[in-house]
């Protein structure tokens, strides 16, 4: 039996399992697809918010300034890209003034450091390429950017290394209350755990709903997005925001930690939970709303579109508890926005004071937690000399995979035997980033199928892009694939 | 720090050509960089036919048109390295490379040329709609994986550009076994060899529909259909005309786009229209001593043009090489007028050409009957009739420099005009 099984290993999950290692317990995360980060967390705006502009009292203002103040630390132990490059919200009209002033003033309320209302000449030393329309803005120096993805793989791995369980393809399809105990109906089996944090994302209600009804529902919000080559990535510094006027809430134009340029979301309710595709009218909005930011936005030198759904709760707040109807489940939903900047904060609240709390005296603390993981080797960016030794070492790291982000085979190879380890080519590409340049895959696809094949010892055929049914060969051709 | 004459970044027809070239006139000291596991790039998946035609007079199949020039970079003991990758170049001709057998070499060269290919455009470029499952490949790539790996990418198949490794594909997934039910091609033309149209859809049944494009595909986690639509003279779909297609594969060949990452890291001046290096008529850029040729200058239609050029590369490094000396010429612009995409070489030393100007263009649509006007500031020095030209196959025009070699000159235009 576990102490904890975490049911959704996106960043909250994972975030959760890791805090939990902190303590002597027998943790267990459990995710229907075929890698960690597979919901939202791998489609998002990739944004630390400061914190300036939830309501006083809600759980997001607390989690997001608390959250923000942690990454630095987390991020270090875990070596997960992380930016603190501030943000800009932009007021096109001195009518957008007054918002301007009152997210100031909520933010200070909030404690959020360093907020302050900059003119027109301090925007365009910041932001030299922002459209001249821009009259004045507020400035977050806080803000940052992270790889979301990497630190939901991140969390996982150091989760595993201090001894958590993951168990991938699993989906939770029944959960019965015992009188001390869960017993979690799964497609891989009975689990029993004492605990259950429900991180579930999109699907938090329906986990709910399994053993109680479920006082919140959770509805998908699509937004979709672009992403620009690396070579355009001095168009934006910060993350540059637009003050949400009668006319919505605007899109953001970011750097991204890996030197793309990230412009959008849209803001579409959608009817089902898996309806991430993007559409011709919402990349035309964004396409259109953007150039309020940037009149001349280069978006033929985009190398990607995606879209990610919101977890949007209808209690309008992140729920952060334990059921008052089921004692021992505790919620954890409805983290959209700023969820990921809050996702740090929520993970030590949850471990700490829900889970430890609810468990007492038989949590004790893990004097063997070690916090860091295993540094990360990426050879692009090594000076000449780190390169040449690292080469005589690991011979591997002379083969270059991906031409475009210089990644060698010996990132690759160990991005795969890693704890919470890539499975999929996309699993690889969130991991090291073969295939998120701008050929997307072209030349170093068949490398990754075959490096993959070999180092988990299956079939080439049996190598997934991503979820369990997206095989990318389909069979020999009459030929044959021999050696 | 190991010192060469000549180093040559990319094994594929243009650096072999190259490099074949500059040993035949005398360079010795000669190194050819190539990442991946053989020599004869791209060239060795494409297995099918209609190379040599003009360069050799009889028609070879990839493999083996690359085979010739390979033989011939052995027979005469060039120095090659596989599975290396130069990671940068600077414009003192320093060269960082790797590689599993050497580990991180540094390397200096009199001379460099570039021929490091080109990549296809993706979905990701086009921003095509939908849902992002397996079952999306560029045509080269899936052309590796039949050709190069033996595995197939799909049953039923649509094709979205009508470029030439796509309709190549057509044909080879067809014989394959695989069901390819359409080529779509946004353009009122297509984007390939005529040839390639007869031979590798007409003669399977495979309709060519242009004037249309794909506007959504489905499937979370591998193809299950794609949408496409007909599309207005502003390539705009229009409303009412979707045909929904039931494929598990969608083949992209929507262009390809010259590598230059290196060169410009080496302070190399690009060309917008070619997405190539600038280039003299020596095939120089605008850096002394870095030379360019072949798909990484600009996207060429056969690779027996890709061998001319390279051998002009070559002759030029080798010159380059004995004389060690830089010419101090003002250079002769030359500009793409009415209907023409880009030229190539862009600059023109005259006292470099001997007796006759070669330029390679595209046109930027289909001309029948129409006549190419070259002009030298402005004045008409010859007018050519052409019977067809089309954007897929590259054009040739020889001009004398007689008709250029002058005091002041400053501009070769050239014009398609209605005569």
């Amino acid at each position: 039996m576990y102490d904890v099984a975490i049911i959704g290993a996106g960043v909250i999950g994972t975030g959760i399992a890791r805090e939990l290692m902190r303590y002597q317990l027998k943790v267990i995360m459990l995710e229907k697809e075929n890698d960690v980060a597979d919901g939202t967390t791998k489609a998002n705006s990739a944004i630390v918010h400061a914190g300036y502009d939830a309501p006083f009292g809600s759980n997001k203002a607390r989690f997001n300034v608390e959250g923000n103040a942690m990454f630095d630390q987390v991020c270090k132990d875990l070596d997960v890209h992380f930016k603190q490059i501030g943000s800009l919200v932009l007021a096109f009209d001195e009518e957008d003034r007054p918002t301007l002033e009152e997210l100031l003033e909520n933010g200070k309320r909030l404690g959020v450091p360093g907020l302050e209302i900059i003119e027109a000449d301090r925007i365009r030393e910041i932001e030299p390429n922002v459209s001249h329309t821009a009259v004045a803005a507020l400035w977050a120096p806080t803000a940052g950017i992270v790889g979301p993805w990497e630190l939901a793989i991140s969390y996982a791995e150091n989760a595993m290394d201090n001894g958590a369980e993951l168990r991938l393809n699993t989906e939770v399809t029944a959960i019965e209350k015992k009188e001390n105990k869960f017993v979690l109906t799964t497609s891989t089996g009975d689990v029993e755990a004492k605990l259950v944090v429900n991180a579930s994302g999109l699907h938090a209600d329906d986990i709910y709903n399994m053993v109680a009804e479920s006082e919140f529902t959770i509805n998908p919000r699509r937004g979709e997005y672009f992403l620009l080559d690396n070579e355009v990535s001095d168009l934006v510094n910060t993350v540059v925001f637009q003050c949400p006027t009668k006319m919505g809430k605007g899109v953001l134009v970011s750097p991204t930690v890996d030197g793309n340029i990230i412009v959008g979301p849209n803001a579409e309710d959608v009817e089902t939970k898996d309806e991430i595709n993007t559409t011709a009218e919402g990349l035309a909005f964004v396409r259109e709303k953007a150039k309020l930011t940037i009149e001349e936005l280069p978006f033929h030198m985009t190398i990607t579109n995606f879209s990610g759904l919101r977890a949007e709760p209808s209690t309008g707040d992140f729920i952060v508890e334990e059921s008052k109807q089921v004692l021992g489940f505790v919620n954890v939903a409805g983290i959209k926005s700023p969820g990921l900047s809050s996702a740090p904060a929520i993970a030590v609240y949850v471990a700490e004071t829900i889970c430890v709390g609810i468990l007492g005296a038989d949590a004790k603390k893990n004097p063997a937690f070690n916090p860091k993981t295993r540094k990360k080797l990426r050879f692009e960016g090594l000076s000449d000399e780190k390169k040449e030794d690292l080469i005589r070492v690991e011979p591997s790291f002379a083969r270059i995979i991906c031409r475009c982000e210089t990644i060698t085979e010996g990132e690759i190879v160990d991005a795969i035997h890693r704890n919470a380890g890539a499975r999929t080519i996309n699993g690889v590409k969130r991991r090291c980033r073969p295939g998120a340049g701008r050929c997307q895959g072209g030349f170093c696809g068949p490398r990754v199928v075959e490096i993959l094949a070999r180092e988990l010892k299956i079939s080439p055929m049996e190598v997934e892009l991503e979820g369990k049914d997206s095989h990318i060969l389909v069979g020999e051709t009459k030929g044959g694939a021999g050696e | 720090m190991k010192a060469y004459d000549l180093i040559v970044v990319g094994g594929g027809p243009a650096g072999l050509a190259a490099a074949v070239e500059a040993r035949k006139d005398g360079v010795e000291d000669i190194l050819v960089l190539e990442r991946d596991r053989e020599l004869g790039g791209i060239l060795q998946q494409c297995i099918h036919n209609g190379f040599g035609l003009h360069v050799f007079k009889e028609e070879l199949t990839g493999p083996e048109y690359a085979e010739r020039f390979i033989d011939e970079l052995k027979e005469l003991g060039i120095e090659y390295r596989l599975d290396t990758m130069v990671l940068d170049i600077n414009d003192e001709r320093i060269i960082h490379a790797i590689s599993k057998a050497e580990g991180f070499v540094t390397l200096e060269a009199k001379a460099i040329i570039l021929a490091m290919g080109c990549r296809e455009r993706t979905r990701g470029a086009l921003a095509i709609p939908g849902y992002r499952p397996a079952g999306i490949f560029t045509a080269g790539t899936a052309q590796r994986y039949l050709n190069m790996e033996g595995y197939m990418v799909g049953k039923k198949v649509l094709i979205l550009g009508s470029g030439d490794i796509g309709l190549i594909m057509a044909r080879r997934m067809t014989l394959e076994g695989a069901k390819v039910l359409g080529c779509v091609e946004l353009m009122p033309f297509s984007g390939g060899l005529t040839r390639n149209i007869v031979q590798c859809l007409n003669d399977y049944d495979i309709p060519l529909m242009l004037s249309h494009t794909v506007t959504d595909i489905q499937g979370k986690d591998r193809v299950q259909g794609v949408t496409v639509m007909k599309v207005d003279e502003n390539r705009q779909p229009i409303s009412g005309t979707e045909i929904q297609f039931d494929v598990d594969t969608l083949l992209l060949s929507v262009g390809l786009i010259p590598e230059n990452e290196l060169s410009k890291g080496a302070g190399v001046q690009l060309d917008m229209r070619t997405r190539g290096a600038i280039v003299n008529e020596s095939m120089e850029t605008s850096v002394p001593g870095i030379f360019a040729c072949g798909n990484v200058l600009h996207v060429h239609d056969l690779v027996d043009w890709v061998t001319d050029e390279s051998r002009r590369a070559g002759k030029f490094a080798a010159k380059f090489i004995k004389e060690s000396e830089i010419i101090e010429e003002t250079s002769i612009e030359t500009v793409p007028g009415q209907g023409i995409g880009y030229i190539v070489p862009q600059r023109v030393r005259p006292s470099q050409v001997n007796q006759v100007l070669e330029l390679f263009m595209r046109v930027r649509d289909i001309y029948v009957g129409q006549t190419i006007v070259v002009r030298v500031d402005g004045k008409e020095v010859q007018a050519k009739r052409r019977g067809h030209m089309a954007p897929g196959e590259m054009e040739r025009v020889k001009v004398p420099v007689s008709l250029f070699d002058g005091p002041g000159v400053k501009k070769i235009t050239i014009d398609v005009e209605d005569r």
